[in-house]
């Protein structure tokens, strides 16, 4: 609590406590009113000089004036306590609300608690603590075990396992080792590392996703703008009622303090801070809340078309899929002696020196020991590896490959569904080794999960052959899949999907974010997969995820439809109260006391509530929290 | 050109939404959004009028909340 804040709870409680002494002094006329007066002025005059202020400045539906009137038409009509208690009430609620505001955006910022405060550097052989801002490109720092990573850098010295989870959200540690990319707001959990930075502290990824949380406050949802619309018109249209009961009833039936009096009720609710107030505090709880679990939501409205989400759209390769093949079988030839195994084996031995990613897949797959000894080995980019294994001359490699040393291959029907890498000993064909790329292992998870949420169609977008697409995707159970496509044909199916869908729904695209820049931004909502690191997915996509779960769009969708609904309960809720007291007071079935305590207390209520959006609730399985200190 | 600014002492959020309906309204403005949870004003409009646009936005800020000041970050 600041300062400012401090003493202006003293003054509301020293107001309270010379109200209360006020009402029990025995005193009667004008000694009575100058009792009031004293805690009047004491939590009122502020109030006064903003009113003051604010009319100068030809703001006449100001809240500060409208409080004025009415507690100076209470006291006119005698109700010296009930001037106060308004006056006090008043301010008692501007504090709470200035209480929770500063409350929610400090701990936007400590919630994700990845904002390093500072770095151990090393400098002519010493370490220097210093802040992140200081530290050069170039230098090195050191991180102590336990310690959050200050800087996105390169490891230098040291192997360790770090927790991703303030970036994404979830536990899963990660093995590093020289060589390998350490990014800002990681915690190192074993050894101690050395890390050469690579990244200036304002561009690393802490201070991104900070920025794109802060920054996603200028979206601003549709049920906000309705909102603040309503505001500019609500004041107006209760102060003219205000002044209707004030004026008509009494030319018609007379008893004019008593329609004054109720007309003064009207002002005391006129304020529609309340709702003004709670809409944007839950979509910046709710942001706040999604980025906590590594879902990064660019703005209010995002959230909005993500809970209206009808049809969801996925790329295949790295997003439903790993992205990485694997070998799915060997096949020998017909009459080749090798088995499958010596096949692959053979294969791997010839390869293993080769940086293409196969070959890695291959290495993998193959049994240990691998047949020596390798020598002779020539790679031709985009063809294949030659070598001389245990003394035999070994090709292995694709369709071109083969063409090139004329070993004839096997007319295979169709098109193959799956990558092939061919293999020929002393110009015989052996046979082939199949690859496959596999489904993630939440994939199917994450189908079952959006249809849960209402999802009607699930299609699958990729540049794959259909055999190949239809392979993998099949176990998923999805609406459809279209393969063979190049992304300009991506954004035109994405443009005919959208034209299918009823007025409101909502298109989402969930990619990796690399190369469907286009398609992401045709979709109502893009999503980028497996962001972390990823500048350029980052800057192009609506929402990232910062690990590649694809779980997280159902997550994603599901904390937006919560926030949503807080939005709906704290509007509902608030207008409902103020229409309440508004049309008991016409009847006169209410008092200043009850107006200023319900307006008030829905403001409270619904700050509390908003409040909830931030805490997201904890998933069953999810220890993220566990390992975010 | 786009900058963004900090609003000092921004405390009530109707105001801040009045401040941004009013300051749409500058010659000049491209965009502008006014942010009440993180009080941050980020404005757009050609480089040449910048300044110009910027003292007009101080001023509406000014006579809405007479504290708020509008300070680059």
């Amino acid at each position: 609590m600041s300062a400012k804040l401090k003493l202006t709870l003293v003054r509301i409680c020293a107001a309270a406590a010379l109200l209360i002494t006020a009402a029990l002094l025995p005193t009667g006329g004008v000694l009575r009113l100058l009792c009031f007066l004293v805690p009047y002025a004491l939590v009122g005059w502020d109030v006064y000089a903003k009113a003051a202020r604010n009319l100068c400045h030809g703001q006449i539906f100001d809240e500060n004036f409208l409080m004025v009137i009415a507690t100076v038409g209470a006291l006119a009509l005698g109700e010296y306590p009930e001037a106060v208690f308004v006056m006090l009430f008043y301010q008692l609620g501007e504090w709470f609300q200035k209480l929770a505001v500063g409350k929610s955006r400090r701990s936007i910022a400590e919630l994700m608690a990845i904002r390093p405060d500072s770095a151990a550097v090393l400098r002519q052989g010493e370490t220097v603590i210093v802040s992140p801002e200081e530290v050069a490109v170039g230098e090195t720092i050191v991180v102590q075990p336990g310690e959050k990573i200050p800087l996105d850098g390169v490891v230098a010295e040291g192997a360790s396992t770090l927790s991703t989870a303030a970036l994404t959200g979830e536990a899963k540690p990660v093995e590093v080792g020289p060589g390998d990319e350490a990014l800002s707001g990681c915690v190192n959990l074993s050894g101690l590392l050395k890390i050469t930075v690579s990244r200036p502290f304002g561009e690393s990824t802490v201070v991104k996703i900070l920025e794109l949380v802060e920054n996603a406050a200028a979206g601003k949802a549709k049920t906000e703008q309705f909102i603040t619309r309503f505001a500019r018109v609500y004041t107006p249209v209760v102060v003219g009622g205000a002044l209707l009961v004030a004026l008509l009833p009494p030319l018609f039936a007379g008893h004019f303090t008593r329609w004054l009096h109720r007309a003064l009720i009207f002002l005391v609710v006129s304020c529609p801070c309340a709702l003004v107030l709670s809409v944007p505090l839950t979509f910046f709880g709710g942001i706040g809340g999604a980025s906590k679990r590594g879902i990064l939501v660019k703005g209010a409205h995002y959230m909005e078309a993500l809970a209206r989400a009808k049809t969801a759209v996925f790329d295949k390769t790295g997003t439903l899929t790993e992205g990485r093949f694997t070998v799915q079988s060997a096949a020998p030839a017909p009459g080749c002696p090798l088995s499958e195994q010596q096949l692959l084996a053979l294969a791997a031995a010839a390869e293993q020196f080769s940086t293409h990613p196969l070959a890695a897949s291959l290495c993998a797959a193959a049994p240990a020991p691998l047949p020596g000894p390798v020598e002779n080995v020539q790679e031709t980019a985009g063809e294949g590896v030659c070598a001389t294994v245990a003394g035999r001359p070994v090709a292995v490699g694709g369709r071109r490959l083969m063409e090139r040393l004329h070993i004839p291959l096997p007319q295979t029907e169709g098109e193959p569904a799956a990558t092939e890498v061919h293999l020929a000993v002393e110009g015989r064909y052996c046979g082939s080794v199949r690859f496959a790329d596999r489904l993630k292992a939440e994939s199917p998870a994450a189908v079952l999960q959006l249809r849960a949420l209402g999802v009607e169609k699930i299609v699958v977008l990729t540049g794959d052959r259909p055999e190949a697409a239809e392979a993998v995707c099949a176990p998923l159970g999805v609406d459809e899949v279209y393969a063979g496509l190049l992304p300009g044909d991506k954004v035109a199916r994405v443009n005919a999907l959208k034209q299918h869908g009823k007025k409101g729904d909502t298109l989402l695209f969930a990619g990796d974010g690399m190369n469907d820049a286009p398609v992401l931004a045709r979709a109502d909502v893009g999503i980028a997969m497996g962001a972390m690191g990823s500048d350029a997915a980052i800057e192009a996509a609506d929402v990232v995820l910062m690990d590649d779960n694809p779980e997280k769009v159902a997550e994603a969708i599901a904390l937006s439809r919560r926030t949503l609904a807080i939005v709906r309960q704290n509007i509902g809720f608030s207008l409902a109260v103020k229409g309440l007291v508004l049309a008991l007071s016409v009847f006169g079935l209410t008092g200043m006391w009850q107006a200023v305590f319900a307006d008030v207390g829905v403001m409270v209520l619904a700050v509390l509530n908003a409040s909830r959006a931030l805490a997201a609730p904890r998933r069953e399985k999810g220890q993220a929290e566990t390992l975010s200190t | 050109m786009t900058q963004t600014f900090q609003l000092q002492e921004l405390d009530c959020p109707n105001c801040a939404a009045k401040m941004e309906s009013e300051i749409r309204k500058i010659k000049g403005v491209e965009s502008a959004a006014v942010s009440f949870m993180t009080g941050r004003l980020t404005l757009a409009a050609p480089e040449d009028q910048f300044a110009d646009v910027l003292k007009k936005a101080q001023k509406i800020c000014k006579k809405i909340e007479p504290d708020c000041k509008i300070v680059t970050r």
